[in-house]
């Protein structure tokens, strides 16, 4: 029981330094909440309450009519469907996106650390140092090679850009795990006759749901996320969520709508918050080791 | 032939030789065309004809170009102290004995879900002067309440700021509770015996202690504001006039609207550049620590 307690570290002494530490972290809590009030309530709000001005003002008459128009009727540009294809977009590119790309980085991060060899440490710096290559340095090749082999905005097109991109992120958070885990259990299944992609898919993928959890909410959240990519490989027809709330905001429609707009706004969010308070330890977890590890 | 074949089959290096084919054709392959193309003068369509480094001198001399990387430079300093800073405060306030404490940490961290776009909205909403954050504290009887930094030239690149604090506060708040919960015990034991007041023993003893932490937060935050372009888009579109432009957008911008594949591959391989010049120390002491 001590020992538990020795754990945590003490509380602040001085009861006025307590009184404060609290003022200050309820102060922190409201910055942080500010703006997802500010576009809650005003997606409930009616254009009346909207036209009298303050954005900050609690909704005299909340409903949800900003949320249906935000939905079905908004305007991007010419057509006027609302979120809908879009959130119907960002389902289909990002699902086989996060998918491909977790169990490809498993693959590649079990290789690379039963890969014995003097040049291991070369790819890892490569591919460490990929990481933080920004994307402006490699657009137009991607561009020129997808138009090449006719990919170049298509569906098929922005879901390889997302693989491809993503590669050396979660092939790294798999490689820094697989390390962890002894070499026995490999030999074992090799000594019994099981080929290198027959371990991996029956012995070493099994005992991998906690990192693959971790690394697929992470893809979730960045692909869903995602915006530049989108606007430039998705096309025309698969554009997600993020490019067409930027476009029903942008639209000079939307500008006299700012209810319709937040309305879209929190549809397009929705996702990624429900995934994170339904998992709140795996997202901490993945974010951790990402960023100290990697 | 067949034996080696066969003997492939349980080894990593045919999946090691696949993954290490894609990093080098799409990321270091890319690289070498980017640089290639920033070497001609190539617009709308790619001319193979070298010219030389007349595209960086272009650049160099563009104003724009110029006042994006000053900008970067002001949001860069300012959003990481600030991140750093208020992070850190969080992570050690997490770490103390405080009551609610999963409810506080679910609140600081929730922007990490939110991408940078409706991030950039709400914030431009929250500030927009006529509307906001102004007209609420001079609805409420202070008349003479001011904080139209948004639309300001000379202050707007600072609401790009409190908006990128908000965002990654919480990121820092993980990998610095993450290190201190890593800390031994004793220490603290010892700090207590020794008497030493608090904020000495985390300036002094606990935060020195942390420094591979604190260099990871710093590379993240970083990167981030190399690639600052989300952000930009959503809440300021680089104005007021070029305010708040950045070499990120500064390249997208000049690859596609403006197509000038030259000017734009220059720029890019410039913010390439900056971050492997910025991340070297980091990468040096990182390798040179696991061999």
């Amino acid at each position: 029981m001590t020992s538990v307690v020795a754990r945590r570290q003490p509380a602040f002494g001085p009861r006025a330094a307590r009184i404060g530490l609290y003022v200050f972290l309820a102060v922190s809590a409201i910055f942080f909440l500010l703006p997802l009030l500010l576009v809650i309530m005003n997606s409930l709000k009616p254009m009346e309450e909207i036209r009298q001005g303050n954005l900050l003002a609690l909704p005299i008459n909340p409903n949800f009519d900003a949320w249906v128009s935000a939905w079905q009727s908004a305007c991007t540009g010419l057509d006027c469907a609302g979120v809908r294809p879009g959130l119907w977009n960002s389902i289909k590119i990002t699902i086989p996106s996060v998918v491909i790309s977790t169990l490809a980085g498993a693959l590649n991060g079990y290789a690379l650390g039963q890969w014995k060899s003097r040049h291991a440490n070369m790819i890892m710096l490569l591919v460490t140092v990929g990481l933080f290559i920004p994307y402006q340095a490699m657009l137009y090749p991607t561009v020129k090679i997808l138009s090449n082999v006719g990919l170049f905005r298509t569906y098929a097109g922005i879901v390889f850009v997302h693989v491809i991109y993503g590669l050396p992120y979660t092939t790294l958070l798999f490689r820094n795990f697989y390390v962890g885990i002894p070499d026995e259990i490999s030999r074992a299944a090799r000594m019994e006759g099981a080929r290198f992609l027959r371990t991996f898919w029956s012995i070493i993928l099994p005992i991998s749901t906690n990192i693959l959890v971790v690394v697929a909410i992470l893809q979730f959240t960045g692909i869903w996320n995602d915006y530049l990519l989108g606007l430039i490989f998705a096309g025309n027809d698969n554009l997600p969520m993020t490019v067409q709330l930027t476009n029903i905001v942008g639209n000079s429609r939307g500008a006299a709508n700012p209810n319709v707009n937040m309305a879209a706004a929190l549809i397009t969010a929705i996702p990624t918050l429900v995934v994170y308070f339904l998992s709140g330890r795996y997202f901490v977890r993945g974010i951790a080791a990402g960023a100290v590890k990697g | 032939m067949s034996t080696w074949l066969k003997r492939q089959g349980f080894k990593p290096d045919i999946t090691v030789a696949a993954f290490f084919a894609v990093v080098a054709i799409f990321f270091y392959g890319s690289i070498l065309w980017t640089f290639y193309m920033s070497l001609t003068r190539s617009t709308l369509i790619p001319k193979y004809e070298i010219v030389g480094f007349d595209q960086y001198f272009d650049l160099f001399t563009n104003q724009r170009w110029l006042v994006s990387c000053l900008n970067m430079v002001i949001f860069g300093v300012f959003y990481m102290v600030g991140t750093l800073a208020f992070g850190t405060l969080l992570a050690v306030l997490a770490d103390r004995r405080i009551k609610a404490e999963s409810f506080f940490r679910t609140i600081f961290l929730y922007p990490l879900a939110v991408s940078l776009i409706i991030t950039g909205l709400s914030w431009r909403w929250l500030l927009d002067p006529t509307t906001g954050l102004q007209a609420l504290i001079r609805g409420i009887g202070w008349e003479t309440f001011t904080f139209d930094w948004l639309t300001r030239p000379d202050r707007a690149i600072y609401t790009l700021v409190i908006a990128g604090i908000w965002h990654s506060a919480g990121l820092v708040m993980v990998i610095v509770l993450a290190g201190l919960r890593g800390i031994d015990n004793d220490l603290w034991k010892a700090i207590r015996m020794e008497g030493i007041p608090l904020w000495r023993a985390y300036c002094q003893v606990i935060f020195p202690g942390m420094r591979p932490v604190i260099a990871s937060c710093v590379v993240l935050l970083m990167s981030e504001v190399i690639r600052g372009y989300d952000l930009i888009i959503a809440m300021t579109k680089g104005g007021p006039g070029i305010s708040t432009e950045m070499p990120a957008k500064f390249a997208v911008d000049f690859y596609f609207a403006r197509v000038n594949l030259g000017l734009a591959s220059a720029a890019s391989i410039m913010m390439l550049a900056l971050s492997l010049i910025m991340l070297m120390p980091y990468f040096y002491s990182e390798f040179r620590r696991r061999s």
